[in-house]
């Protein structure tokens, strides 16, 4: 059960976690061990759904962060890791949705959303720069709100 | 005129899909399996009452099995216990008990002690056969097919109404 | 006893509810007065017993009446006094019961202050108000009663969920709702302007506050969510873009654009209907939020028990909400049209901007939050969207944002005027990168790319919000609130804008290996681990590791994590060390014992990540002192009548 001390300045604070199933082994190269970190932290914790393998404590966690190690030693790539991974799991074990055509409304939709917001900001500028130059009647000199 | 119905428009749209999305939420907590419609995969693991002996999934072919992985550590698995011990009595379908992350000790203890619902329990000790099967919470429960094709998966335990509306159906051949 | 009579009471409140936008909607729109001049008994009646009822809750909690079904699932007699009275809240029934309250208390607020307004617009108002009560009691009555008994009661409550057995259950939903349901106002506002037929800057002039407390509630309450979960999950993380997150964020960004448009149409008469969709928008992504946490479509580690009849009801009574307002603005907003102009460079120019990054930026979040679903209703397979997506998305919108306010801040209203202002923009940007080269590469190492543009950004706001004010006070004009207002609350993003930056770009995280009097080396902190040693607590066992943590050489103090057992659950919880020094954040949990007196330990240091949450403080202080200009207070004698639709308005 959870418990805190409160913090008063200078003073540590304790608060309550699951146990941590922390992962001190390090992959030897360390261009590997940043792929693991990043995969580990991409991948979601089937088991508590809300958590990424990196940080989840429970078992299942831990077998796949073992099979991401050994499938980075074995020389596949982050893609088939992740391929690998979704065959079994589904899409849903995906943090970062796949680019594929399928995802392409979401991938797409900021990009398209700033276009869309660009044209329609154009549009009325420019409206209001013609209506601007009818309009002869001077304004208070307060800039601010 | 036109422009002011667009909000209108999109909102109705939202609504239909929240619409869908209530339909399906019973679901929700459960994620649909990718082996559905796939081949099973392939394991050769030991069986729990004669470690010298190794199951392989080929040797399953050719008839409908229940693949339900189960632990002594799992608490459902012990509500579902007497579902599967009915499931051995009708005797339409056998059961193949996966006991992942156990103790073998413990497991042959609950078999005796709790009754036997299974055909064969192979051991499954590192997980990787489990993860092969896309396993993330036991009791789960798989449907094969004769032609070796996964067509069914339950996840948590097994309960009458799926046994009735899900599983016999398609082994009596009513279902695709 | 007691709980049958907060059921009963409320039964009448939610038939004074029906009243009170019966009497506002249908007084004003048939001419009778004496209906209009009912509307505010309606809502106190109303007010007094949905304050009954939560009483009789309150109490049937402080007493442990478990003969309460909602008692019974969240309480317990052991729960201490206080946590008693913070469970009403815990679960969705009480939660539900929360909403009403704090709209009533805003309607009432509404009804209080409404002297200045026009009587049948003030009675609509009241009378939209009524409507979404009553649908929010009718739903709580229905499927979520708070009073529903167990029978035969039981012998002791299930307890409080431990996680919310936290200070901060005591102050994050009430306030997180006060500003969640606080943008009814504006929603009601908007309506009853589409009711009336009018919308003028006088109308933007009495929604502003409003809308400006409710952003500056919410602002706190998202602030207060994220610092509870940061100390209490003690992982280090303080946004995860979980969907309950999102379902109060989105609401948020389109209040910001809201505050921001309705400023627009207060000084210029300008995007009329823009603002009138804002208003109908931002209560409906509140709306949807509420939704979103209680139907279960969702999966989320945040939300309430799932149950579809729910979301089917709810969804109903979004339907009829949101449809009709945006029947009404589709029928209404055409009308509304305004000839004043403005050039490239004005200050309007630079608030459409913003409307349309703060909207896109919602847009994107909704996308994200919602893509599961939508790929489940169109069999596009299942589908996750995580921090890999939210993170570079929401960015994209935000970068130009905040680059485009340092520039728009000196922007004057129609004319703009930013070439005259040239060499100020230069020396404040001038200013701003060389304070951020300093930071990023002075103070830290290694920065991302992105790292000194965004603190550049972040400088180049805070010194572009001092211009004005500044230059007011050495000319000895005086700083009316609003503006004083605003510039805090500019200040206050730049400090979002820095702590962020400095957080993500910095942290660094590390997982060691230790054996006693090993150290390790993390963020250019020391920690020595000392060894172990066997606590015990009231209700468990407790490993508590000690280390020494040290900065350059200097020791700062002793760090003791824990691991405990509890004896009853046989639960292992790992408690996190948090402290503080130089304004970094040291996180440091025990993992396992790894054999010969050897243990595994996370090290997390967060630069600045404790200015994250002052800054949106700051924010929310400006946003209060802006809404408490006296400008707002206007007097309905002082307002020119209305014009009545289709409207010119002239510069």
């Amino acid at each position: 059960m959870p418990r805190r001390a409160w913090v008063v300045a200078g003073a540590t604070v304790l608060v309550a976690l699951r146990a941590l199933a922390l992962d001190t082994s390090v992959l030897p190269d360390p261009a590997l061990q940043a792929r693991y970190v990043a995969l580990t932290h991409e991948l979601r914790c089937m088991q508590c759904q809300n958590e990424s393998i990196a940080d989840s404590p429970v078992d299942l966690a831990a077998d796949l962060r073992q099979q991401v190690r050994e499938q980075l030693l074995a020389g596949k790539s982050d893609e088939e890791i992740r391929s690998w991974m979704a065959a079994r799991y589904g899409e849903f074990i995906l943090f970062r949705p796949r680019y594929s055509w399928r995802n392409a409304w979401l991938w797409g939709a900021p990009a398209a959303l700033l276009v869309l917001g660009a044209l329609i900001s154009w549009r009325v500028v420019r409206q209001r720069t013609a209506l601007l130059a009818e309009d002869q009647e001077p304004l208070e000199e307060d800039s601010a709100s | 005129m036109n422009r002011f119905l667009v909000p209108l428009g999109l909102f109705v749209l939202l609504a239909v899909v929240l619409g869908i999305g209530i339909r399906h939420a019973p679901e929700k907590g459960i994620i649909a399996s990718p082996l559905l419609g796939k081949p099973a995969p392939e394991f050769a693991l030991p069986a729990l009452a004669d470690p010298t002996r190794t199951v392989r999934s080929q040797e399953l072919r050719g008839r409908w099995y229940l693949l339900n992985v189960w632990g002594t550590w799992c608490a459902e698995c012990r509500a579902e216990h007497a579902m599967l011990l009915r499931v051995k009595q009708a005797g339409l379908v056998p059961l193949i008990g996966l006991d992942w992350k156990d103790d073998e000790q413990q497991a042959q203890a609950w078999l005796s002690q709790l009754g036997n619902p299974y055909e064969t329990v192979i051991v499954d000790r590192s997980g990787r056969a489990a993860i092969d099967w896309g396993v993330y919470g036991a009791p789960e429960t798989f449907l094969v097919s004769p032609a070796g094709v996964v067509v069914y998966k339950h996840v948590g335990a097994l309960t009458e109404d799926t046994w009735a509306r899900e599983i016999l159906p398609r082994v009596q051949g009513n279902k695709s | 006893m007691l709980p049958e009579l907060g059921h009963f009471v409320l039964i009448l409140a939610l038939l004074l509810a029906l009243l009170q936008a019966f009497f506002g909607l249908a007084g004003p729109a048939l001419g009778r007065e004496r209906w209009t001049g009912a509307v505010s008994a309606a809502l106190a009646g109303q007010a007094v017993m949905v304050g009954t009822a939560v009483a009789c809750l309150v109490h049937a909690f402080v007493t442990d009446d478990f003969s309460v079904l909602y008692v019974a699932e969240n309480s317990n007699s052991a729960l201490p006094l206080f946590y008693r009275v913070t469970a009403l809240w815990g679960a969705h029934e009480g939660s539900l019961l929360l909403w009403i309250l704090l709209l009533a208390l805003w309607s009432v607020a509404v009804a209080l202050r409404s002297g200045s307004l026009p009587a049948s617009f003030a009675a609509r108002v009241l009378g939209v108000l009524g409507l979404v009560s009553f649908g929010f009691l009718l739903f709580t009555l229905a499927t979520s009663n708070p009073f529903a008994r167990l029978e035969p009661a039981a012998p002791d409550g299930r307890d409080l969920n431990p996680i919310l057995q936290d200070p901060g259950l005591a102050v994050h939903p009430p306030i997180l709702y006060t500003g969640y349901v606080g943008f009814a106002v504006a929603f009601a506002f908007a309506c009853a302007a589409m009711l009336e037929g009018r919308l003028d800057q006088a109308w933007a002039r009495w929604t502003r506050p409003w809308t400006s407390w409710a952003w500056a509630f919410l602002t706190c309450g998202i602030a207060l969510g994220s610092f509870w979960a940061y100390y209490e999950l003690g992982w280090g993380g303080f946004w995860f873009w979980d969907p309950v997150e999102n379902a109060s964020f989105m609401p948020w960004l389109v209040g910001t654009a809201l505050v921001h448009s309705l400023a627009v149409t207060d000084k210029r008469g300008l995007f009329k209907s823009w603002t009138l969709l804002l208003a109908i928008l931002a209560f409906s992504l509140s709306m949807v939020g509420t939704f979103l946490v209680r139907s279960g479509v969702l999966v989320s580690v945040h939300s309430f028990a799932a149950d579809p009849s729910r979301g089917m009801f709810i969804l109903a009574f979004l339907i009829i909400m949101i449809g009709g307002a945006l029947t009404l603005y589709a029928w209404r907003a055409p009308l509304l049209r305004s000839s004043a102009g403005f050039e490239l460079g004005a200050r309007e120019s630079f608030l459409l901007f913003n409307n349309v990054l703060l909207v896109t930026a919602a847009a994107t979040v909704f996308a994200g939050t919602l893509a599961p679903l939508i790929a489940d209703a169109l069999n596009l397979g299942t589908l996750s969207v995580g921090p890999p997506y939210f993170n570079p998305t929401f960015l994209l919108s935000m970068l130009p944002l905040v680059g485009l306010l340092a520039l728009g801040i000196h922007a004057n209203w129609k004319r703009g005027r930013l070439r005259d202002k040239q060499r100020l923009l230069l020396v404040t940007a001038l200013v701003a990168a060389l304070l951020a080269a300093g930071v990023a590469f002075g103070v830290y190492s290694g920065p991302h790319v992105l790292t000194p543009v965004a603190m550049t950004l972040g400088f180049w706001i805070a010194l572009a919000s001092l211009v004005d004010p500044l230059d007011r006070w050495r000319r000895g004009l005086s700083l009316p609130r609003a503006v004083l207002g605003m510039t805090i609350a500019h200040l206050g993003l730049a400090m979002a804008v820095i702590a962020l930056t400095t957080v993500q770009s910095f942290t660094v995280e590390r997982d060691v290996a230790l054996a006693p009097g090993e150290s390790a080396r993390v963020g250019g902190y020391e920690l020595r681990f000392e060894g172990v040693r066997h606590v015990e607590g009231p209700n468990y066992d407790a490993i508590a590791g000690s280390f020494a943590l040290t900065h350059h050489g200097q020791p700062v103090r002793t760090m003791q994590p824990q691991k405990r057992q509890f004896w009853v659950q046989h639960q292992v919880t790992s408690e996190t060390a948090i402290t503080m020094d130089h304004g970094n954040n040291l996180l440091l949990a025990l993992g396992d014992d790894l054999g010969a007196g050897r243990w595994s330990v996370r090290v997390q240091v967060r630069p600045l990540v404790t200015l994250v949450w002052l800054a949106a403080l700051v924010m929310a202080i400006g946003a209060f002192i802006a809404a408490s200009d006296r400008r707002y207070r206007v007097t309905a004698a002082a307002l020119a009548p209305g014009t009545v639709l289709p409207e010119r308005v002239r510069g």
